[in-house]
């Protein structure tokens, strides 16, 4: 879903770019000859306006495509780092963890020099040993879904924190269900890029 | 928990020597009132002061405390006030004298009107000091151990998490003072010794073990994934702890000398946590998720006979865990989820009753005192998660620490004189 996203805003902005070229060639003020009874000095100054109109064109159009991939591989980003939840004292993967994950495998996939770290987190209730291995556990589940799914096992590393870092501080369900998680980061490519099918 | 046993091979004779020569008749059901006479120096009250309340922290003698004015007719130059101290209801009285190298102590029985014992301690630390206050906690844990037949606790220590360290504090609440780094240490434990530590560390994780004396941490086991829970075995010569990094947490066993950890437990994907020796060193009691949620096993040392120790049947939100092996083999104290929150139990092993200890505020860690009848636990009963004390004989309990919330105590062997 979100990566259908990224391919189509990439496109988008392509075309934009390429559109906006144009407009400016036409609307370009006409130029202005001063030697007009020179047909073939005219002939070479409108030529070498074409060639600075198109080469223009080109570095709008490749100044437009690095900030779309710049933007799409923020995005990449992100979808890379985004996290996902659990249940209390639970480790297995519900439908919105899945999906989350699902989204992740083909940046995964199109950027075989990324590696990510998965850190499993637990809420502040039931004892700090047993919270480090519950979080281990959860970052392992996380790790077997993404290999399931095509992701190399050498470039996921798991790690737990426990209930040591708490995302939000406080002691009601819908604290505790943010600190439930596991969070992710990307590390071994200075751009991302995006999926390009 | 640590095994005296191993560490004081001559205490049991040493009780029956001492208990015979002072001449007392020890009802465990009644505390022997004990007067501690007025200390000469400037240091005398201080001296007068820590004994009494090791003797009320111990909850085996009953300090008679004196007025001045009492306290100074009990001790005359030419010796004890008999007829004084027996009327107070003393059984005995003590006269503890600083000396150039120490102290001497002399112990009067009441009832035979003699002198019971005489002792010289020699310390040449400075009044006040740790180690000074260490000696006279070492004297009033001999008085505890003439009297009632049962060494005392007064010299001993907790280990505990705050603030990213691992803490000391002695017995008694004094002496609060950080022995790691700051880092990510978690889950202290001693070794039989009581000169040596090991926690383990969530970044990077790992075992460390760390020389008390010379404060000189080591790393014993890392690598991915997590480490936790380290305890000493009973010889000192090994460290069991959990690690796992994606099939599950199990409990491994490494050399002190170092080497790898070879694997106890078969939780086949499960969290296996917590270790805790029996006294022999012949079994392990754990915390383990083999069964969907956390209960508590034991199983022999080597990782076979895995028997499950708590019933299934407590509760909907069965949750057991943080299980500590009581010096005497018999209880093991745990914690288990009631009534939304958690409490100190024990369970006997003979006969698997449960006793539920606490029940004011949330009740976490217990950890056994040598004495095997005192608890060090995790309550926030105080409104902040601190270290309280209970005497599981009488359920009296006091608080130990104060100040930024604490964790994952673990009582101390009995200590060596510094």
């Amino acid at each position: 879903m979100i990566r259908r996203t990224a391919v189509l805003s990439l496109a988008l902005l392509s075309v934009a770019a390429l559109d906006g070229c144009r407009r400016k060639v036409v609307s370009a003020p006409a130029p202005v000859a001063t030697n007009t009874g020179n047909a073939d000095s005219l002939a070479a100054l409108r030529a070498r306006q074409r060639a600075d109109s198109i080469a223009a064109a080109e570095r709008a159009a490749r100044e437009a495509a690095a900030a779309s991939d710049q933007r799409s591989a923020g995005e990449a980003a992100a979808v890379l780092g985004q996290k996902v939840y659990f249940d209390y004292d639970r480790d297995n993967l519900r439908d919105d963890a899945r999906a989350t994950l699902d989204a992740k495998v083909p940046i995964l996939i199109a950027n075989p020099s990324v590696t990510l770290s998965i850190t499993g987190h637990t809420d502040e209730r039931g004892t700090a040993e047993y919270n480090l291995a519950l979080g281990q556990r959860r970052a392992a589940q996380v790790k077997r879904y993404l290999t399931s799914k095509g992701v190399e096992d050498a470039r996921l590393s798991t790690q737990s924190m426990g209930d040591s870092q708490p995302a939000v501080q406080g002691t009601d369900e819908s604290a505790y269900q943010q600190n439930r998680r596991a969070e992710f980061q990307a590390s071994g490519a200075n751009t991302l890029v995006a999926p390009r099918s | 928990m640590l095994s005296v046993a191993a560490l004081r091979p001559l205490s049991a004779q040493d009780n029956a020597s001492r208990g015979v020569r002072i001449g007392l008749t020890y009802d465990p059901g009644s505390k022997p009132g004990v007067v501690v006479l007025p200390v000469t120096g400037s240091a005398g009250d201080s001296v007068r002061a820590i004994v009494q309340r090791d003797f009320d922290f111990g909850d085996r003698i009953n300090p008679i405390v004196l007025d001045a004015a009492t306290a100074s007719e009990a001790s005359r130059g030419s010796g004890p006030n008999w007829p004084l101290l027996a009327k107070l209801g003393a059984a005995a009285a003590v006269q503890i004298t600083p000396t150039a190298s120490g102290f001497h102590l002399a112990v009067f029985n009441v009832g035979t009107k003699q002198t019971a014992l005489i002792r010289d301690y020699a310390t040449s630390a400075a009044p006040q000091s740790r180690a000074w206050r260490a000696a006279l906690h070492g004297i009033a844990d001999d008085l505890e151990e003439a009297f009632t037949g049962v060494r005392g606790i007064a010299r001993t220590r907790v280990l505990f998490e705050r603030g990213k360290r691992i803490w000391v504090v002695d017995s008694d609440g004094e002496n609060v003072m950080p022995v790691s780094d700051v880092g990510t240490p978690l889950s202290p434990s001693w070794d039989p010794s009581g000169r040596t530590i090991t926690y383990s560390t969530i970044v990077p994780a790992g075992i460390s073990v760390l020389d008390l004396s010379s404060g000189r941490a080591r790393t014993l086991a890392s690598g991915p994934g997590v480490f936790i829970s380290p305890v000493f075995s009973p010889d000192g010569s090994s460290v069991v702890y959990a690690h796992g990094v994606d099939a599950g947490v199990d409990l491994f066993t490494v050399p002190l000398s170092g080497g790898g950890g070879r694997r106890l437990s078969v939780g086949r994907g499960s969290d296996n946590v917590s270790p805790s020796f029996s006294p022999d060193g012949r079994r392990i009691v754990f915390m383990s998720g083999r069964a969907g949620h956390p209960e508590i096993y034991t199983m022999d040392a080597d990782g076979t006979n895995v028997d499950l120790l708590t019933p299934l049947d407590i509760g909907e939100n069965a949750y057991r865990a943080s299980p500590d092996w009581s010096p005497d083999g018999r209880l093991v104290a745990f914690q288990s989820q009631i009534g939304g929150t958690f409490q100190v139990l024990t369970i006997n092993l003979r006969d698997r009753s449960l006793r539920q200890l606490t029940s004011d505020g949330r009740n976490e860690d217990p950890s056994w005192a040598p004495d095997g009848r005192h608890l060090t636990f995790v309550s926030n009963r105080s409104g902040v998660r601190q270290l309280w004390v209970l005497d599981i004989e009488t359920g009296r309990s006091r608080q130990l620490t104060r100040g930024a919330p604490v964790r994952v105590p673990a009582w101390s062997p009995r200590l060596a004189a510094e």
